[in-house]
């Protein structure tokens, strides 16, 4: 029988801890998956984390690190925000979808104007979109008592068929020969966000990542809207009782994490990706959600899970190159870290007592 | 008398603390028997060895003559122990037969049950009525359902917990009828109970228990109520000091304060109005469930109301949130401590900052001034003596007494103009809770006005300069408490809930 105990103060220990666990059970229970697959276990699990950085085309892979880690930790460091109030935005890939059309959108209107005011102006742009996409979940769980969780999850589908209907239609390359797809951005100097250091990978939408890094910790952790914001997720009557609004909480938190999933989209449509298609998001606004988790909802912590989640994304594709790895498989294997970091945070808060029940 | 229950060299241990050490003690047919003690003292543990809840580490029980060691709660039932919770197990949205169903392992049809419920609440002088919805009775009716619920078993003994924390004066009295019937039929009775006067008149015996030990085995009728509670404390116990104070202007006034409710069962307010002067001390009474809550929430700033409807000094604040309250000087203390006055998982330097913020003036440009935090709430541990490694300390990690100190000397120690608390000693320890109650007369001799709401009758005469009761949301006129007997105060809280006491 296992019993378990609650801790009177969580465990700092294991708050540490348990992402270290989780990405350690992560590998076996993804070295088993893979052998089942037919596939070497230590070879996979080589792959996908070791090849991306001291492999022998380590130098372009290092620099993909930095162009897959900005965007989630951008969006991560939104995300936990809200999480941190027990605000539950699953939405985030439809207001990374909605910053970058919004974005785009301006700059293919302007095309081919050169300006130094169409790149801030972008910039505004996409965050304005990414907001005002998740106003909606906001104000109607604010005037309805809707649940965010799947109003939000719901705008990301109406936001894919957006996207895609503008990829063939109103943003569609009119000297693209037909192709979807609207004009690259990247062939367009005032809209294009160009890498900073040729090689690093190290584009503004980094910097943005950074930015919110800061940002967030100094909201979170030094502001008394951050701790206002985490007393609302830790104990919504006492929130109430210390002057907490609670709709002017849920826009907030909404909007925030809204506002940094449109910017990096926008930074990623005018960068990374350069076009507006219909298969534009990869699902970042989703991963992040483990980013945000994995990185305890902290934001030197997400910071460190972006990074090693972008890690999983490159060695994934490459062991779908190199080995046939399914990418499905791959998919999987991020869940699962997820699920292990879960499962591990109940010792954070619970000590895990074997034997005989003990009877209280 | 023969001996019902004997029970000797009882022992049980937890890791860090011995719950009860070596417990002796005998109850015999029919006796009324009292365990006294402070919250922490073992009695809670030695009800839950009897009712088999908890398994004794060494020691034995001897029930009726054979030894009685129960595995589980219904080997004990089987036996002949029942008991009654301080918390009710009861389903609101069941009516009363129903509930009692749940508790049965083979319930007969719904119409013997009922008549059967019938006959024996009115035999025992507690008439309900097995149709009603249980969420609409008062506490004391919800008492009665689980009392009767242990009657239909025939108990041999009967255990009750803290039976009278719920009850009106006029409730009590039909308790204590219904309890001395019992126990002339020969059914004894296990009272716990920490109301000195209420074991003086009903009980027969008692074991006094501190520190998981038995300090005295004693007649309570041939002891003083002050010689128990110093049995209980160990010690000389402090009488509050109430100190002549001088009543200023009126500083707080309700006028036709309405509310509706905040929850399915809950009651909603109506239609309140009171004066309160600087330095007066106004004790609201009232069984749990009528209205406190809800009136802490409007007072508070936590639930707003109509406009015009509150006023301090002369001005309107119905419409203004808790952190505007307080910056013009209306604190509170809300009854539940952990999640509503504390968050469970912060430290006490961040639940230092959850009600501080704008009086101790613990943020600069809206960032948390950490040392200052830190020094409010080490100032808030010293003065008034909670007992804690530090204020790094999570709030949940905090006895029950030591929380409420903390919760209470952080709206003191802010300097309020009004304070109000909810039930603001209760489940504190004797020496707590005499500790809180003199904190808050020194508030009121310093000029602060003071609002006290509690369900304890001797803790408001106590601190009370007037008296009013909280009864289905109304306030009674509020009353001096100099020259209010205990009959008075009982009327006021509506007797009993406007039932009929059955002929015995």
């Amino acid at each position: 029988m296992i019993t378990l105990i609650r801790r009177p103060n969580p465990s700092r220990f294991w708050s540490y801890a348990t992402p270290v666990a989780a990405v350690i059970a992560t590998m076996i229970a993804g070295g088993l998956l893979f052998a089942l697959l037919g596939k070497h276990p230590v070879e996979a699990i080589r792959v996908i984390f070791y090849e991306p950085l001291f492999g022998e085309n380590a130098a372009y892979f290092r620099g993909q690190l930095l162009v897959k880690a900005g965007p989630l930790v951008l969006i991560a460091c939104g995300l936990a925000v809200g999480f941190r109030a027990g605000i539950w935005n699953i939405g985030a890939e439809g207001q990374y979808i909605m910053g970058a059309l919004a974005s785009a959108w301006l700059a293919l209107h302007m095309y081919p104007a050169e300006s130094h005011w169409l790149f801030p102006a972008m910039i505004v742009l996409g965050a304005i979109g990414g907001l005002l996409w998740a106003m909606i979940p906001a104000l109607l769980k604010v005037w309805f008592g809707t649940s965010e969780i799947l109003v939000s999850l719901m705008l990301v589908y109406v936001a894919e068929n957006l996207l895609a209907y503008m990829a063939f239609g109103p943003l569609k390359n009119p000297e693209g020969y037909g192709f979807p797809g609207s004009r690259n951005l990247q062939d367009y100097p005032s809209a294009h966000n160009a890498e900073l250091i040729a090689g690093t990978g190290l584009h503004w939408g980094v910097v943005a990542a950074l930015v919110a890094v800061i940002f967030t910790y100094i909201l979170m952790h030094r502001h008394i809207m951050g701790f206002r914001i985490r007393v609302a997720g830790e104990a919504p009557r006492a929130a109430r009782f210390a002057g907490v609004v609670p709709a002017r909480l849920v826009m907030i938190s909404l909007g925030f994490a809204g506002a940094l999933a449109g910017l990096a989209g926008m930074f990623e449509v005018s960068g990374p990706a350069g076009q507006i298609t219909d298969s534009f998001n990869v699902g970042y606004g989703f991963t992040a959600i483990i980013v945000a988790f994995l990185g305890r909802l902290h934001p030197v912590g997400i910071l460190l899970a972006g990074l090693l989640m972008a890690l999983t994304y490159i060695g994934g594709d490459m062991a779908q190159l190199t080995l046939g790895l399914p990418s499905a498989a791959i998919q999987v294997f991020q869940g699962m870290l997820l699920f292990f970091l879960l499962g591990f945070d109940v010792l954070t808060n619970f000590r895990v007592r074997l034997g005989r029940r003990a009877v209280a | 008398m023969s001996e019902l229950l004997q029970i000797e060299g009882l022992t049980k241990a937890y890791p860090g603390v011995v719950a009860n050490d070596d417990v002796a003690l005998a109850v015999g047919e029919g006796e009324v028997h009292a365990l006294l003690g402070e919250n922490g003292a073992g009695k809670s543990t030695l009800v839950k060895m009897l009712y088999g809840l908890v398994k004794p580490d060494r020691g034995t029980m001897r029930f009726r003559g054979q030894a009685f060691t129960p595995a589980d709660p219904r080997a004990a039932r089987a036996a002949g122990v029942a008991m009654v919770f301080q918390h009710f197990s009861l389903f609101e949205a069941l009516n009363v037969a129903e509930n009692v169903a749940l508790g049965m392992e083979t319930p007969p049809p719904m119409r013997q049950l009922a008549a059967k419920i019938r006959e024996i609440s009115n035999d025992y002088g507690l008439p309900l009525d097995p149709a009603r919805l249980v969420g609409d009775l008062s506490a004391g009716e919800r008492q009665r359902v689980e009392i009767v619920r242990c009657l239909l078993q025939d108990p041999k003994l009967l255990i009750m917990d803290e039976p009278t924390s719920v009850l009106t004066p006029q409730e009590v009295e039909i308790l204590f009828k219904t309890l001395r019937k019992l126990s002339q039929e020969g059914t004894a009775i296990l009272y716990i109970s920490h109301k000195l006067e209420e074991i003086r008149t009903l009980c027969d015996g008692a074991t006094i228990l501190r520190g998981g030990k038995v300090v005295a085995h004693c007649n309570p009728r041939e002891k003083t109520a002050r010689e128990l509670a110093e049995l209980m404390v160990g010690g000389a116990f402090n009488v509050t000091d109430r100190a002549n104070r001088e009543l200023g202007d009126v500083v707080l006034e309700a006028r036709g304060l309405s509310l509706p409710p905040m929850s399915q069962f809950g009651p909603s307010l109506k239609e309140i109005g009171f004066e309160l002067r600087a330095g007066e001390v106004l004790g609201i009474g009232g069984v749990a469930g009528n209205g406190q809550e809800e009136l802490l929430a409007t007072l508070s700033g936590e639930r707003v109301s109509a406009a015009g409807t509150l006023w301090l000094r002369g001005q309107d604040i119905s419409g203004l949130g808790p952190n505007p309250r307080r910056a013009r000087g209306v604190l509170a203390a809300p009854e539940e401590r952990l999640g509503h006055a504390a968050v469970p998982a912060m430290s006490l330097t961040e639940n230092a900052i959850l009600t501080g913020t704008l009086r101790k003036k613990l943020t600069r440009n809206g960032f948390v001034d950490q040392a200052a935090a830190e020094r409010f709430a080490q100032d808030v541990i010293t003065g008034f003596d909670v007992r804690t490694p530090g204020p790094h300390v999570a709030a949940r990690a905090l006895s029950g007494g030591n929380l409420q100190k903390f919760v209470i000397g952080r709206e003191v120690l802010q300097a309020p103009e009004v304070l109000i608390v909810n039930q603001p000693t209760w489940g504190v320890d004797a020496a707590a809770a005499a500790a809180i109650r003199q904190a808050l007369l020194d508030l009121a001799a310093k000029g602060a006005a003071v609002i006290v709401i509690s369900q304890d009758l001797d803790e408001l005469m106590e601190v009370a300069d007037r008296f009013a009761a909280l009864n289905e949301g109304r306030l009674s006129e509020p009353r001096a408490t100099k020259g209010l007997t205990i009959e008075e105060v009982g009327l006021m809280l509506g007797g009993a809930h406007g039932m009929q006491e059955a002929q015995l």
